[in-house]
């Protein structure tokens, strides 16, 4: 029980620590998002967020009805409609970079009010279906590496770059 | 004397009974009575999601230690044919053209069916289906009769040719031994940018599925395939357009595969046991109507 009350307590420092960065300097809104908190095999991104921003005008396509923004989607309006701006506004501040632990599927499975919120993404899936889902209907960048270039490890993992399969003779040939 | 349509009427009167009698004797072990594991986990795919990246099974390849793949797996010259599961790939991702909706692609892998017939099919018994979902096999034991393979209704079996001192069928194990058996999910789910799939207990994943069904009945076929299909996978699938057309066999039975088979198996002891008593009954009475005993062992010498 301790070691829970602990853990609570150091999510709730950890949240209004995000706060305090991501709200409260400046105009509160950030220029520019390092988005780092998944680099096993690419580099991080350097979001510009100030583009997007000018690009959209509506923060509601990212961020839900989080920043106070009108929802567009039905299904949100039901409770959000007028919910105004959340403490938390950041990505990482909802999706959990960690979807599938024990811990999380137990969250997830016991969730109060247990009818809204339940399937939601993780981190990573709601950076790509988000980032990936807007850029092919706006024609942005959509291949991997024309947001992040992979690193050392990921060219391992994908057997590319430096780790490519050694092609010396035609691999079509060599298969009887 | 009996005649051959009688012995024949009589065969299947018997067998008929046999089948009878075992049905209503072990009603427990009914076809499809089976429904998983309670605490099964599973997976669901998002097929609207997926972006043919080729991730999962770069993943694959580095936690299973698989042998380095002929091309990278950002190479996606591949998906210019149909590819299917090998003993150097437990999981491939194909692209299929899609009238009307461009391009999906579905990544295919072990389903970890509930009643998996590799298993029922296995005679020395190599699989097993863990109280996690996972269906893994001991390749020691295995001695390479292939015939999970015939019977797995996704083909998904692969064999390894390149070892012929140790003859091994191969598969996708759910990451059973690394992953899943420590509550962690396949390396396939965990590296996927889109999450194409949910990794979770598949009695949520099946609400889950239906659920978004219902909030977005525009962008999905109305149906959440696995969920019934020979008696349920652990892997469930989400399409925007029909399975058929994305490679996965819509008209699936919904019962397990042994079904198709068990009462039938279950009518062979019986046939052992009856039809040796049978003949030699036949035999004696055919015998005993023919002249002297002599005679016969007279004709058997000139047979001989």
């Amino acid at each position: 029980m301790r070691a829970v009350k602990r853990q609570m307590i150091m999510a709730v420092t950890g949240a209004m620590l995000m706060l305090v960065s991501s709200v409260c300097f400046g105009s509160g809104i950030p220029d520019e998002i390092t988005i780092n908190s998944i680099q096993k095999y690419y580099s991080g991104v350097n979001f510009n967020h100030a583009a997007h921003i000018n690009n959209l005008k509506d923060c509601g396509l990212c961020h839900h009805h989080t920043t106070g923004a009108q929802v567009s989607d039905p299904n949100c309006a039901r409770c959000h409609k007028n919910s105004g701006a959340q403490a938390v506004v950041s990505c990482k501040g909802c999706h959990s970079a960690t979807p599938f632990t024990p811990e999380a599927l137990k969250l997830q499975r016991d969730q109060q009010p247990p009818l809204y919120h339940k399937d939601q993404v993780g981190l990573k899936g709601a950076y790509h279906l988000g980032c990936v889902g807007c850029h092919e209907k706006m024609q942005g960048p959509t291949g991997c590496q024309d947001c992040h270039k992979r690193n050392e490890s990921g060219d391992k993992i994908f057997h590319s770059g430096s780790y490519a399969p050694k092609t010396t003779d035609t691999p079509k040939s060599s298969h009887h | 004397m009996i005649d051959r349509r009688d012995f024949l009427k009589g065969c299947l009167a018997c067998g008929v009974t046999a089948a009878s009698i075992g049905v209503a004797g072990k009603n427990a072990f009914a076809a499809g009575s089976f429904e998983g594991y309670p605490d099964s986990m599973g997976v669901l795919v998002d097929l609207t999601r997926c972006v043919g990246c080729r991730s999962c099974e770069a993943a694959c390849n580095d936690e299973q230690n698989l042998p380095d793949p002929d091309l990278p797996f950002d190479d996606k010259s591949v998906f210019k044919e149909q590819r299917r599961t090998t003993d150097k790939a437990y999981t491939v991702v194909n692209k299929y053209e899609v009238a009307n909706k461009d391009t999906l692609f579905r990544k295919m892998q072990c389903n970890h069916c509930n009643e998996p017939a590799c298993l029922t099919s296995c005679f020395v018994n190599a699989y097993t289906k863990t109280k996690e979902g996972a269906v893994i096999y001991n390749s020691k034991v295995c001695v390479g009769c292939r015939n999970c393979m015939i019977a797995c209704p996704f083909n998904i079996p692969a064999y390894s040719y390149s070892s012929p001192t140790n003859p091994m069928v191969k598969k996708c194990i759910f990451c059973y031994e690394t992953r899943v058996k420590n509550g962690r999910p396949p390396a396939c789910v965990e590296i996927c940018p889109q999450q194409v799939m949910t990794f979770g207990h598949r009695a949520d994943l099946i609400k889950m599925g239906h659920d978004r069904i219902t909030s977005n009945p525009a962008k999905y076929v109305d149906k959440l395939y696995g969920e019934k299909e020979v008696g349920g996978t652990s892997w469930m699938y989400l399409s925007s357009v029909d399975f058929d057309k994305v490679g996965l066999d819509n008209h699936m039975q919904n019962e397990p595969i042994i079904s198709n088979v068990k009462d039938f198996l279950g009518t062979v002891p019986m046939v052992l046991s009856i039809w040796p008593a049978l003949f030699t009954g036949i035999h004696l009475l055919a015998t005993k109507n023919k002249g002297g005993h002599g005679d016969h062992d007279h004709e058997e010498g000139d047979e001989q």
